[in-house]
């Protein structure tokens, strides 16, 4: 018996191909039809993503603000209703409890989308502190979401809903938009490096939208699976928590310095050392790399400069755009200059490869 | 199953045999361990020359998200590599019985064919490990 948990989408992934896997105890589809297909039709065209694994957290009352302010990196004071914010969560240490998204729904009411494998975790650091006049709801079962992303996603998704989604600029959202009879939240972010659309509504609505968005969008959309999703934001690189974040590396390490405010005028937890660490540099580096010679570089490959161990890949594939070898490697960071060559550990052999600039794709 | 198919022989490792002659095996990956990998886009194959042993490793397949062993069906040396699969490793995934052949293995010991699978057998195994 499979005790793996479900979205609501799952009974539809069978007539669609789908091969699924254990991910974080979830049973999600990695793939559909293949992942090169998938990843270049997002590229192109549009992809269609069941994300409703992730987790959402309810954050309201008079006090919410200060507590954002207080757990998560970036400066919430800034948001304006209707927008959306790349923000971090940290320990003491810098080290990172997860990354996530803050949206302004209201004056008093923000919603926070977090890392599937991560709520339990993430709840749990949110209650704990907590303080003032303040509510958080762990809304995570009975949200679902929906992500379409590629050039063709608006005029794929403008088929469902009267609301002009031209007017929802990137990182901003609409709440109580009715696409194809169901209210959602359409906000104009991704995690793909393409323009694209995540969606958010109530748990059972979220097959009926799928279906119509497959409907609408014909040949122009194909369902997604999560192995696109990793090569896709691994691409543009998009951190993914366990192999880019983590319990021991910290957003400045990670190269995410642009959503940690460390002069932000109220402290938050994290701030001393991330200052520290902003200011004099961290001692290691997140950075791209090219194999030179014939080898894929893959996560926890040791990475040698001489005989010197300097660091390990965080994520690395043959890039499904650029037809290349590439990686990401967390390297010391007086390693981490462009062009530095370096060595790869592949299964027991050094492999050469080079140090290059990143993203590895960027939307022109 | 075409009959070409039918008459090869099958590792519990997901690779089929084709008995060239008393000497010989042609060596590949089967269909269902093509598509359990998924787009192929590298391949690391043995030198000529290299004595290979039933079961162990022989090199290695990778798709874009996982990396897999290539075992060795059957012992003895390698005499002739398909080459071509490194600069086009997806045609393991287009032809993975024809054109996505990998290596000629001449047997040290051809007893050990007795220990495959025929077509029957594998299409039952594979079917369980689905």
């Amino acid at each position: 018996m499979s005790a793996l948990k479900q979205t609501p989408v799952y009974s539809l992934y069978k007539e669609h191909g789908a091969k699924t896997i254990d991910f974080g105890g979830w049973d999600l589809p990695v793939q559909f039809s293949s992942i090169q297909k998938e990843h270049e039709a997002v590229r192109t065209k549009a992809g269609l993503f069941d994300v409703s694994h992730m987790g959402e957290v309810e954050v309201k009352g008079p006090d919410a603000l200060a507590f954002l302010q207080k757990i998560a990196t970036n400066d919430a004071s800034k948001l304006v209703e209707g927008q959306a914010q790349y923000s971090i969560m940290c320990y003491p240490d810098g080290g990172t409890v997860d990354d996530l998204l803050i949206y302004k729904l209201g004056a008093e009411h923000y919603l926070l989308v977090v890392n599937a494998a991560n709520i339990e975790k993430d709840y749990d650091w949110m209650q704990k502190h907590a303080e003032g006049d303040m509510t958080l709801r762990n809304i995570s079962d009975e949200t679902a979401q929906l992500a379409v992303q590629g050039p063709l996603a608006e005029t794929v998704l403008q088929k469902l809903t009267n609301t002009n989604l031209a007017e929802i600029r990137f990182f901003h959202f609409k709440q109580n938009v009715m696409l194809s009879g169901i209210s959602a939240l359409v906000s104009r972010t991704g995690y793909t490096g393409e323009d694209g659309f995540e969606i958010y509504m109530q748990a059972q609505d979220a097959p009926t939208l799928w279906n119509s968005i497959l409907e609408v969008g014909g040949e122009d959309v194909l369902p997604c699976g999560l192995g696109a999703r990793d090569t896709l934001r691994f691409e543009a690189r998009l951190p993914l928590y366990g192999q880019e974040l983590s319990r021991d590396i910290s957003p400045i390490e990670a190269g995410l310095g642009f959503a940690v405010k460390v002069d932000k005028p109220v402290p938050f937890i994290g701030q001393d050392a991330l200052k520290e660490q902003k200011e004099n540099g961290a001692p290691r580096k997140l950075v791209g790399i090219e194999m030179m010679e014939r080898g894929i570089p893959r996560t926890h490959y040791n990475v040698y400069v001489g005989e010197e161990k300097i660091g390990e890949v965080t994520t690395g594939t043959q890039s499904p755009t650029l037809k290349k070898n590439v990686g990401l490697a967390l390297v010391k960071r007086e390693y981490g200059e462009l062009d530095t060559e370096i060595e790869v550990e592949i299964r027991g052999k050094r492999v050469k490869a080079k140090i290059i600039r990143t993203p590895f794709y960027k939307r022109t | 199953m075409n009959q070409a198919q039918a008459a090869l022989k099958y590792s519990k490792e997901h690779e089929w045999v084709e008995v060239l002659d008393n000497e010989c095996v042609r060596v590949g990956i089967t269909q269902f361990a093509q598509e359990q990998l998924g787009d192929i886009v590298f391949i690391e194959l043995p030198e000529q020359g290299t004595a290979v042993k039933a079961d162990e490793s022989m090199g290695t397949v990778e798709s874009v998200k996982a990396v897999s062993d290539i075992y060795s069906p059957v012992s003895g040396e390698v005499v002739e590599v398909n080459r071509e699969l490194e600069d086009a490793p997806e045609t393991i995934n287009g032809d993975a019985y024809g054109a996505g052949w990998m290596v000629v293995i001449k047997l040290a010991n051809p007893a050990e064919l007795d220990e495959l699978m025929t077509a029957e057998q594998y299409e039952a195994f594979s079917k369980e490990e689905e």
